[in-house]
């Protein structure tokens, strides 16, 4: 017999029950709450008269709605200030821990619960957002749910599931220098598209994951949805632990060793086999940069603008002539070529500190271009924030041009006031290209921190890789 | 949740692949703190030529004639065909509640995201999944006869052309059971208490710190 993939042990460890049809009942360890898709939910429960059946588990947290600017302001926006507000009076009806939008540990929900340790190896985790496969990165087992099943996880703790199939995708060989996670995962789903692992647990695997610190970790996994995957994971070691030790919500030292050891079976078995397999060379690796409305609409730095008549199949054709013309760019046109007007760092792929170090490494001693009409940055949390200013990054990004704001998704989804103006073209560290997602007739290129600064600095998008040689 | 067994109605044909769920509700009206209303900002960008905002009177803004929500007969369509992957993108219910809340009950697609199509079996809305090469036939028969309608059996598992041609279509029985009784899920999952309890136990012995804090 086969040995188990990390996905089937996880699947395993939380199985309450499962029916003669596959359907089965999962518990969940960890719930993360924010402020968009749980008003609904805890209405439900009130009107059906039900209380959450584990509280503890939940950890709660506005981050769509905020303002990046000024916070003893309040929200400006009614309609967004009554959604905060429903959130901050179901978490003290249900006695949910939230972490207010004035509180130092505030930030986008995908970034404060692994700071805080709230993530944890083995665990499932769930939250009403797509992003949640970020988790995944500490070997948990946590994906993405609709309102209807935040509901469900409030009222039972557990959520009805069917297993998905078992998916590896091996980034072997070494990243070139410049070459980040978030270029990794962009060309994970040039490769295998947006579909390309709808139905399946993707497991990502191989030196180049192996290599990568935490952070980078949380972006490869941040981004499995955007290639139809609503988990994504990575097994635990020695980096993995020590990211962990010490943070508030971690096992304290009473457990600290036994959960450690425990931990040490979460990877998938030498012999586990997986339905399907996908390999990479990290070493051949570019920077990436997207050019349309699909996340895997995506090519190298060094590469063209494609063109659609290329393309066999028609519905693709299509779709590809319909992104060009919103995206307004040629068939042909060097990557290089382009020249975003508006630089966002941030989201919950890319505003950790490691993120924002990379990007105020390419940015230092230079200006933002003339022709960037606003360069933003984004902390992850308000944490990542008093980080970035003891090291000093504040001032970089500052100096360059750059305005410094509190944390919150912002720009990623324009939920709130930060949001792009029809036309406007965008270098963003977020993690959806969509049309209107950044702002209606927005125009979104997906790029790393390291790149977005280059493209900041360049004025056009251009090969950090010369960038931080000069 | 209203019940489904048999849904007859016009076919909107919206032919465009990964049909994401900002594109079906974008986000300026997520931030409603209700389950309805969202119906008449269904493919707000696409459909309206102007910025839609919550509170802002629908009825008086201008239509994008070339949408196909904005052509007759399509206004009145319960059945939505669309592309590969569709509902992509953001976990956001809200994108089902607004096609419920315009009237559709149904998408036929080669293919959806893993959560839109969760998120229609908790509303009352049947997702099927076709062969590209059928989904493909059905997009020409309905630029061929506009008004083109279809009934979906969920029993039987059918949908009927108005040629009388019979499709199969495949659909999980649990879910089809509760599509079909209009079944609150939480109220079955919770007939199982003792077992969470019981598990939880188990996982407390073997897990503390998981309950830690």
């Amino acid at each position: 017999m086969s040995g188990k993939t990390l996905y089937d042990k996880l699947w395993d460890s939380h199985l309450v029950r499962q029916d003669d049809g596959g359907t089965a009942l999962l518990y969940i360890d960890r719930h993360l709450v924010h402020e968009v898709t749980s008003p609904q939910a805890f209405e439900g429960l009130r009107l059906a008269g039900r209380r959450p059946w584990r509280s503890q588990s939940i950890l709660a947290v506005p981050d769509h709605n905020v303002p990046t600017t000024d916070r003893a302001a309040g929200i400006s926006d009614p309609v967004s200030r009554v959604q905060v507000e429903t959130l901050d009076r179901n978490c003290s009806e249900f006695d949910i821990t939230e972490f207010t939008m004035t509180d130092l540990r505030q930030g986008i929900v995908h970034v404060i619960g692994p700071e805080q340790g709230a993530t944890l190896p083995g665990m499932t985790v769930v939250c009403g957002d797509s992003h949640t496969s970020t988790h995944g990165a500490f070997g948990a087992l946590a994906f993405g749910i609709g309102t209807s099943e935040v509901e469900h996880v409030l009222a039972t703790q557990c959520l009805i599931q069917k297993k998905s199939g078992n998916m590896q995708v091996r980034v072997d060989g070494r990243l070139a220098l410049g070459v980040s996670a978030k270029d990794v995962v962009l060309a994970i789903i040039g490769r295998i598209g947006t579909a390309g692992g709808t139905g399946f647990a993707l497991e990502f695997a191989g030196q180049v994951i192996r290599d990568l610190s935490m952070e980078g970790r949380m972006t490869v996994c941040n981004m499995a949805i955007e290639a139809g995957a609503r988990a994504g994971m990575i097994a635990v070691d020695d980096t993995t632990i020590a990211y962990l030790e010490g943070r508030p919500y971690a096992p304290g030292a009473e457990h600290w060793e036994q959960a450690v050891s425990a931990w040490a079976d979460l990877h998938s078995d030498a012999d586990a086999g997986f339905d399907r397999v996908v390999t990479l060379d990290g070493g051949t690796l570019a920077p990436q940069v997207s050019w349309g409305t699909s996340p895997e609409m995506v090519t190298a730095i060094d590469g063209v603008v494609p063109d659609p008549d290329a393309e066999s199949d028609p519905v693709k054709r299509e779709g590809m002539r319909n992104a060009l013309a919103y995206m307004d760019l040629q068939p042909g046109m060097a990557i290089t070529d382009i020249r975003p007007d508006h630089v966002f760092i941030g989201s919950c792929t890319n505003a950790r500190i490691e993120d924002l170090r990379a990007a105020a490494a390419v940015i230092r001693g230079r200006r933002v271009a003339a022709g960037i009409k606003q360069a933003l940055v984004v902390p992850g949390s308000g944490l990542v924030k008093q980080q970035a200013e003891a090291e000093g990054l504040e001032r970089v990004f500052t100096e360059a041009g750059f305005e410094w704001r509190e944390p919150g998704c912002s720009m990623c989804l324009a939920m709130n006031a930060d949001r792009l103006e029809a036309g406007d073209r965008c270098a963003s560290t977020s993690n959806r290209n969509f049309e209107g997602r950044q702002g209606q007739g927005g125009r979104t290129h997906l790029v790393s921190p390291a790149m977005a600064a280059a493209a900041a600095v360049a004025g056009h998008f251009t090969d950090v890789r010369q960038v931080a040689d000069t | 949740m209203d019940k489904f067994t048999v849904i007859s109605g016009i076919v909107a044909p919206l032919d465009r692949p990964n049909v994401d769920t900002d594109a079906i509700i974008p986000k300026q009206f997520l931030k409603s703190i209700h389950r309805t209303g969202f119906g008449p900002n269904l493919f707000d960008d696409w459909r309206y030529l102007d910025h839609g905002e919550p509170g802002k009177d629908n009825s008086r803004r201008p239509l994008n004639p070339d949408f196909v929500l904005n052509q007759s007969p399509y206004q009145d369509a319960v059945i939505l065909l669309g592309r590969e992957n569709f509902g992509c993108g953001s976990s956001r219910e809200h994108a089902v509640w607004a096609l419920l809340d315009y009237g559709f009950r149904v998408v036929i697609a080669p293919g959806f995201a893993d959560i839109f199509f969760n998120n229609c079996f908790k509303n009352g809305v049947l997702p099927i999944v076709l062969d590209s090469v059928i989904v493909e036939r059905l997009f020409k028969a309905v630029a061929g006869s506009p008004g083109y309608t279809l009934r979906v059996d969920l029993p039987a598992q059918q949908i009927t052309t108005p040629e009388q041609e019979i499709i199969g279509f495949e659909v999980d029985p649990f879910r089809k059971d509760c599509l079909i009784q209009g079944l609150d899920d939480i109220a079955l999952t919770l007939q199982h208490a003792d077992d969470i309890r019981r598990y939880e136990k188990a996982r407390r012995l073997e897990a503390p710190w998981l309950f830690d804090k």
